[in-house]
């Protein structure tokens, strides 16, 4: 993905004025967030606050009820898009992992590949087997997924999205289903793509790794963002009330 | 006593009655082989029309519940009687001219309603996510359905599925109300030919034999699965 095919306004991802209701409950009340080409950006804030359907809307999986997305110069938002083709550059990780369980590691992995992108089996399979060895997994290929512990089950779902060449991530609280223990190689994982320049768009608890990582927090509260700022900034010096509550609650539950 | 074990268990008539009854079993195959492969195609049709999604394909929709509601509701031998009827009077040119194959519709057309319950089950039993997970890779509708949903889901209906064509291998027995000579008519005909009942215990036999490997097949199924389950569970 070139710099020249930016949005106008120089980032690669440009949310304006996002708005999303399930019904009568508008879970997003007008979002606006910019993240530059190679930024990680971490949205924390209460179960609820609507980080995971924002992420959703950017990846289509939620149709938005108002404003704009632009991502690589390419709106999404509006009619006559291509869901499918603009789906292919935006890989999404879920919390449950969604591996599919009637197909073998490998079979997940080239899957999309083979069907989306016509990529040949063989390609396909190449590709697959580095991702493996990225994710540590090489020897697990023709296991089935209710084989893999749950940390390696995401891990595979990092790869299987990854799979499809995206120029942009989303992370949906990838830990928050995984124990204490397993946290740590998933995490591993999503450094590494961070230093290797892709931009990410990620919904945390995870507050340490948020700090370490972001190049930018946002803080959301019922559904819109209330405060957003480098990371130092936010988690050290919040300016809002509401992001000091939150900070406070979680420092209490010892998750920081 | 006597006289209900001759009756029916005369050994005599029994034998005299196997190559007889034998030849009117073989329409029951036949129409249970014929029917069920089309039940299987054509009630996984109409399952994934009941799921199409938006407002386009309400018509197809409604089209599909219908005809789900008409067919699972109608008595099976309704349903043969009004096909004969129908391939009789030649209602808008169309005749089989064939009781065989006003059978094989008639089955076709009741089981592929209850089939498409059974695949409509299956389909609901996968998790939305994993349509989402596929569709976020870029999958089309189609492509998530036949690569993600209906194997998980088809895989899981297998049992209720042979539950029903079990049902229905002993339905063919209800086409001989519209004159096909198959094993219950020629059964009837040894009966009256030659006063003994032998010959239905004869046909009771052969769609007992015909069902037991189905039925054992479908346990051996269910057994797997919980044992892999219980696996995973560990």
């Amino acid at each position: 993905m070139s710099v020249e095919t930016a949005s106008p306004n120089g980032h690669f991802v440009s949310l304006r004025g996002v708005r999303k209701r399930f019904d009568d409950l508008e879970v997003l009340h007008g979002i606006d967030l910019d993240v530059s080409l190679h930024d990680v950006v971490c949205l924390i804030g209460a179960s609820g606050s609507g980080k995971s359907t924002l992420l959703r809307c950017i990846n289509l999986l939620e149709q938005v009820d108002e404003g704009t997305i632009v991502v690589d110069g390419q709106r999404l938002t509006g009619t006559k898009v291509d869901v499918n083709k603009l789906r292919r550059r935006i890989g999404i990780v879920f919390q449950s992992y969604n591996l599919f369980p009637h197909m073998t590691v490998m079979q997940n992995v080239t899957l999309a590949p083979v069907q989306a992108l016509k990529l040949s089996k063989r390609d396909a399979r190449l590709r697959a087997c580095e991702l493996l060895a990225v994710i540590g997994l090489e020897e697990k290929a023709d296991e089935y997924p209710d084989r893999l512990s749950g940390g390696q089950q995401q891990r595979v779902a990092i790869a299987r999205a990854l799979a499809m060449n995206p120029s942009l991530m989303l992370l949906d609280e990838i830990t928050s289903a995984l124990d204490p223990q397993l946290i740590g190689e998933v995490l591993d994982l999503v450094r590494t793509l961070a230093g290797e320049g892709m931009t990410m768009i990620i919904a945390t608890h995870e507050m340490s790794f948020a700090r370490e990582v972001a190049d930018k927090v946002c803080f959301l509260d019922a559904g819109v963002i209330c405060e957003e700022g480098p990371p130092h900034q936010i988690f050290s010096s919040p300016r809002e009330e509401r992001t000091r509550e939150f900070l406070q609650r979680v420092l209490e539950a010892g998750r920081m | 006593m006597g006289r209900f074990l001759h009756t029916f268990f005369s050994p005599l008539d029994f034998l005299r009655a196997v190559p007889q009854v034998w030849n009117g079993f073989q329409y029951n195959i036949k129409l249970m082989l014929l029917a069920e492969a089309l039940v299987l195609v054509l009630a996984l049709l109409v399952a994934i029309v009941r799921g199409l999604p938006g407002r386009a394909a309400l018509p197809l929709r409604a089209a599909a519940i219908v005809y789900t509601d008409v067919f699972r509701g109608t008595p099976l031998v309704l349903v043969i009687f009004m096909i004969l009827g129908f391939s009789t009077l030649n209602v808008f040119g169309l005749s089989s001219q064939s009781l065989f194959v006003d059978g094989v519709i008639a089955l076709t057309l009741v089981y592929t309603a209850y089939v498409t319950e059974v695949y409509r089950a299956g389909i609901e039993s996968v998790h939305p996510s994993q349509r989402m997970a596929a569709r976020s890779l870029g999958l089309s509708y189609t492509q998530a359905l036949r690569h993600v949903v209906l194997p998980q889901a088809i895989r899981r209906v297998i049992p209720p599925l042979l539950n029903d064509f079990i049902g229905l291998q002993k339905d063919t027995a209800l086409i001989t109300v519209i004159g096909l000579t198959e094993a219950v008519a020629q059964a009837n005909f040894y009966a009256t030919d030659y006063f003994n009942y032998a010959g239905l215990t004869v046909a009771a036999v052969f769609f007992i034999i015909l069902t037991i490997p189905l039925a054992r097949f479908t346990d051996h199924i269910i057994k797997e699965r919980e044992k892999r389950e219980r696996a995973q569970a560990v």
